[in-house]
């Protein structure tokens, strides 16, 4: 009986964690729910309660009339504000969990939906409860706290290349498009207004003004719905990057608009005048933006170059550099949206150089935790908001401006792709302009907006907002949630999941330079040529002042090698030391594989049996072990404000003398194939790790064991790479072992370039060593075998 | 004048089917070339060399070589020459026209081909239908030319990796032994499926002379 229960139980379990795991989170939210309004409830109370006791031991300040001392106390005013604001964001992030858990519902409904639904229920609960929904979605909280984030996470990983090719179109999208679609909707629902007689409705009181107003609100495609809902279908890159940056340019439209329309309406009346500082204003907000965000941009850059003796505080200059970008242009009224975006798309390549790898890694997980917590919180608002504020039902108005947004989207994409295709060489196609006008999503952008109107000069404007959640509501649950299934039916091409590789890498940058040859050979001076000189003037000026020391210099190809290694070898630990395959395909293809055949050489006395004269042998071991204990050394000062010192990128200074000591050693050794171990750990701990020093021309020696060696830098360098064996490798680990075992397997090679043995048994499927073609390094125990398993340092 | 320009035309015609641009787009190239060779028939090497743009161009020398490559002239010989014509002009030119709305679908994989052969006969410089690795590197090199002593370092190195990564994609189990000879075509075509050269190799033709006018700007 105990048994069979005991059998039953885990299964039983396990089945049912995502159930327990949704009644926790209904009860948490229920419990949330009703803490808001309580607390809102519970502070006049206390407040009250302090005041009385306050008069009450003024006034009898003579008679010593004293209270027992308050051991426990409720104070809920003191910290009302952030407790509601933490709530609130606990609240969106386990909602955000909650989703993940249930297995097939993020499948079939985009996120955005869900959260809204959430913020519908706890808006309801919030009203239900009798209390006032706190205005969540008002300017200042949402435009200063809530979009930036979004943004800049945006704009900071925004793919450079295809944006500038596809620029042009995206600029006619967001910039026509938007006009095109502002105008349209204003204009027509204007007219549709004035032309019903029959029963006088209040539609009639409105003026064309506010209708091209409410136009240009209604017409933007927003950024943070388009990144909800495009996140999750994963299309190719270029339909990608059209809607998206079309949802990001059309800021400053949207800005323009807004502002040039409220204006107006307060005046009454248009002259041409006025139009034409519009256009010049709409070119100041844009470049204005650009201006402000390329400036701070340049500053964050130049800044990061100081930062190598304080890494800690390395991720906060990004942020508060992108942060003031958008508030200096918000203060100006410029396209704080562009200027965020410059300023990330500005300062990226030039402070991912200088930056230590951690400081990246923090940027990217800040960037994306902030992003991820801002988008839930303004889809649950956006329900929470519905339920609250009193709308303004009006079946003509609503209906139209839906059918209105959807003809105006696709005519404007149809009748612009027709133009843009003249120009371009790669024409869109009709399931291109399909896509491109179905991802045309509204969001919490426009509802914000509507929220800011002045009830005195718009008196419909309950209307508006009514109709404006009514798009938005439309948009994201219809569209969202069809255009996976139609993106599927379509067959649109999906985005490639394949990874970079470095042959790719070596061919765009070939195809660069051969596509510039061939525009200079026809004599025009075409995108290729001034991309060229882009890069020549970045190359030549920029990066000196911008990126510290060494790596100014660095082309990009070597720069893109480094980091492809130091993902790998970063995979490589993490995946366990080899317990699993990080990467797709097994492979057995070794460098001896790839090494043109020599011919058998003249001598073959000196290949047979390859000695490392005594005293060499002695100052490698000595240079290794020394090179442990630094490290071992390094690990054990811990202090809150410095990091533990990352032996990768304590500089090439530390490189540079080793690379010379090495050049030293190395010259002294000739010819000689050997292979060098650290004796490992015993066989049968889950990180064993084997120390190869190939020798000869080549020597391999990195400045630290413990990291990625950077053999790449120069195959002069000496740089151990250190391999990850399986646990049950017959290849012994003692030191002398390996080089007679080495000597004989290295005969008929001549080492040129790096050296990487292929797994023991090729055989094994499972159990992998050499799972990357490029091995290396990393974790390695050190010559005691009593290291603490935890590598804190890494990454 | 009148029965040059007819005979021109004709001559151009007879190109737009061979190469397939338009004959406003020969008739411009038609221009360059003269302005290229000094009025004459044949362009040699030394004309290319001249232009100033090109100075600053890493891969130049390749990019000059395909040219007088007889390879890239469609009509299996191999070998180079010293001289070549228009017609052979534009033939290398054609290598680098954009697929067109009207495209099929097995026309853009033979276009890809096509464009493919271009690269890969630009690297396989002894014509032997492989790139092997000192040819690898070669390229390499060449590409890093302009950066240095760090570059040519890094060179041989990033150029071991990348030949590693063609032979075990595409042939992933070898034994110690084997010996993988050197990228052919087919794995060639295999390692560089991801870039879709037939959208991204290509140049704009204008149909507009811009040999007259400097800034030869397109429009995007």
């Amino acid at each position: 009986m105990t048994s069979r229960r005991g059998s039953h139980s885990p299964a039983g379990f396990g089945k049912s964690l995502p159930e327990r795991g949704l009644l926790l989170l209904v009860l948490l939210v229920l419990l949330e729910g009703s803490v808001l309004p309580l607390g809102a409830a519970g502070s006049p109370d206390t407040s009250h309660h302090t005041k009385a006791g306050n008069s009450a031991g003024n006034g009898t300040g003579n008679v010593t009339h004293k209270k027992a001392f308050p051991v426990l106390s409720l104070d809920y005013h003191h910290i009302q504000t952030p407790f509601e604001i933490s709530l609130w964001v606990l609240l969106a992030s386990l909602m955000k969990l909650g989703f993940h858990l249930i297995p097939r519902l993020s499948g079939i409904v985009p996120e955005s939906c869900l959260l809204i639904v959430v913020g519908l229920m706890v808006g309801g609960l919030i009203k239900l409860a009798g209390e006032e929904v706190p205005p969540v979605l008002d300017s200042q909280f949402f435009f200063l706290c809530l979009l930036p984030p979004i943004i800049l996470d945006a704009g900071y990983f925004l793919p450079i290349r295809p944006f500038m090719e596809n620029l042009g179109t995206i600029l006619i999208f967001a910039v026509i498009g938007t006009l095109w679609n502002a105008f349209f909707i204003g204009g027509l629902l204007y007219a549709v207004c004035q032309i019903q007689p029959a029963n006088p409705s209040n539609l009639h009181q409105l003026e064309l003004l506010p209708c091209l107003l409410f136009g240009s609100i209604v017409s933007a495609v927003d950024p943070v719905a388009v990144l909800a809902v495009f996140e999750e279908i994963h299309i190719n890159e270029l339909l990608h990057i059209l809607v998206f940056g079309e949802s990001l340019l059309n800021d400053a439209v949207t800005v323009v608009l807004y502002h040039l329309f409220e204006e107006f309406s307060e005046v009454g009346t248009v002259t041409v005048l006025d139009c034409v500082l519009g256009i010049i204003s709409f070119l100041v907000v844009a470049c204005g933006g650009v201006l402000v965000g390329a400036i701070y941009g340049i500053l964050a850059a130049f800044t990061s170059r100081f930062t190598s003796h304080t890494r800690v505080i390395e991720p906060l200059f990004v942020f508060v550099y992108s942060y003031m970008a958008y508030l200096s242009a918000e203060m100006f009224h410029l396209s704080g949206i562009m200027a965020l975006i410059a300023c990330g798309a500005v300062m990226r390549p030039y402070v991912e150089a200088n930056i230590s790898h951690k400081s990246h890694t923090t940027i990217k997980y800040f960037l994306k935790m902030w992003s991820s917590v801002s988008e839930t919180l303004i889809f649950i608002f956006l329900g929470v908001a519905t339920v609250d504020g009193k709308h303004d039902w009006n079946w003509t108005f609503v209906t139209v401006t839906v059918i209105l947004c959807l003809v105006a989207r696709v005519i404007g994409v149809v009748g612009l792709t027709y133009m843009i295709n003249k120009f371009r060489i790669v024409k869109l196609t009709t399931k291109d302009q399909f896509i491109i006008a179905y991802g045309g999503l509204r969001g919490a952008i426009a509802f914000s907006l509507g929220f800011l109107l002045k009830k005195e000069l718009f008196p419909l404007r309950e209307m508006f907002l009514t109709a404006i959640i009514t798009v938005i509501f439309f948009t994201v649950f219809v569209q969202g949630m069809t255009i996976k299934p139609l993106v599927e039916l379509l067959a649109v091409k999906k985005k490639q999941e394949a990874k970079r590789s470095i042959n790719e890498e070596i061919h765009t940058q070939f195809l660069d330079h051969l596509l510039t040859g061939i525009e200079d050979i026809c004599g025009h001076y075409g995108h290729h040529h001034w991309k060229d000189k882009l890069n020549r003037f970045n190359k030549k000026y920029v990066k000196k002042c911008l990126i510290a020391g060494e790596r100014s210099k660095e082309p990009q190809l070597i720069a893109f090698y480094h980091k492809l290694e130091m993902k790998q070898a970063i995979e490589l630990v993490e995946s366990g030391g080899g317990v699993k395959m990080p990467s797709a395909m097994p492979s057995t293809v070794s460098m001896q594989n790839i090494q043109p055949k020599k011919p058998p050489l003249a001598k073959p006395v000196e290949r047979a049996l390859p000695q490392l004269p005594k005293g060499r042998e002695e100052e490698i071991r000595k240079i290794l072990r020394s090179n442990l204990q630094r490290t071992r050394q390094r690990l054990r000062s811990y202090n809150r404000h410095t990091l533990v010192a990352d032996p990768y990128e304590d500089g090439l200074g530390d490189l540079l003398i080793k690379k010379q000591k090495m050049i030293e050693l190395e010259k002294k050794i000739k010819d000689m194939n050997n292979y060098l171990t650290v004796p490992a750990a015993p066989p049968d701990s889950p990180t064993m790790c084997r120390a190869r020093l190939a020798s000869g021309k080549h020597i391999h020696l990195s400045h630290s064991q413990i990291k990625c060696p950077d053999f790449s830098v120069s195959d002069s360098v000496p740089a151990i790479q250190v391999d990850l064996a399986s646990p049950q490798s017959p290849d012994s680990v003692n030191m002398m072992d390996e080089f007679r075992r080495a000597g004989q397997q290295q005969q008929q090679q001549e080492d040129q370039g790096l050296t990487m043995r292929p797994p023991s048994r090729p055989g094994e499927a499972g159990g992998a060593r050499d799972p990357q073609k490029l091995t290396r390094c990393l974790s390695d125990p050190g010559p005691s075998a009593d290291e603490e398993e935890d590598e804190p340092f890494l990454p | 004048m009148g029965a040059s320009q007819t005979r021109s035309d004709h001559e151009h015609q007879h190109l737009t089917d061979k190469t397939g641009f338009s004959l406003e787009q020969i008739k411009n190239l038609h221009k360059r070339f003269q302005q290229l060779s000094g009025n004459e028939e044949t362009i040699s090497k030394e004309d290319l060399d001249r232009i100033p743009a090109l100075a600053n161009n890493p891969i130049k020398k390749q990019i000059i070589g395909a040219f007088f490559d007889k390879r890239n002239q469609h009509q299996d010989e191999v070998g180079s020459c010293d001289e070549i014509g228009f017609e052979q002009f534009l033939m290398v030119m054609s290598h680098f026209r954009p697929p067109t709305l009207k495209t099929t679908d097995e026309e853009k994989e033979a276009m890809r081909k096509e464009k493919l052969r271009f690269l890969f006969n630009m690297h396989d410089t002894d014509n032997d239908g492989t790139i092997t690795l000192e040819e690898y590197r070669k390229v390499v090199e060449e590409l890093l030319s302009k950066s240095g002593a760090i570059g040519q370092e890094a060179a041989k190195a990033i150029a071991d990796a990348a030949m590693l990564e063609v032979a075990s994609t595409n042939v992933p189990h070898m034994a110690p032994d084997d010996f993988y000879e050197g990228i052919t075509f087919e794995h060639f075509e295999q390692i560089l499926k991801g870039l879709e050269m037939e959208s991204r190799m290509h140049i704009r033709f204008l149909d507009v002379d811009t040999t007259t006018m400097r800034c030869g700007k397109s429009t995007s």
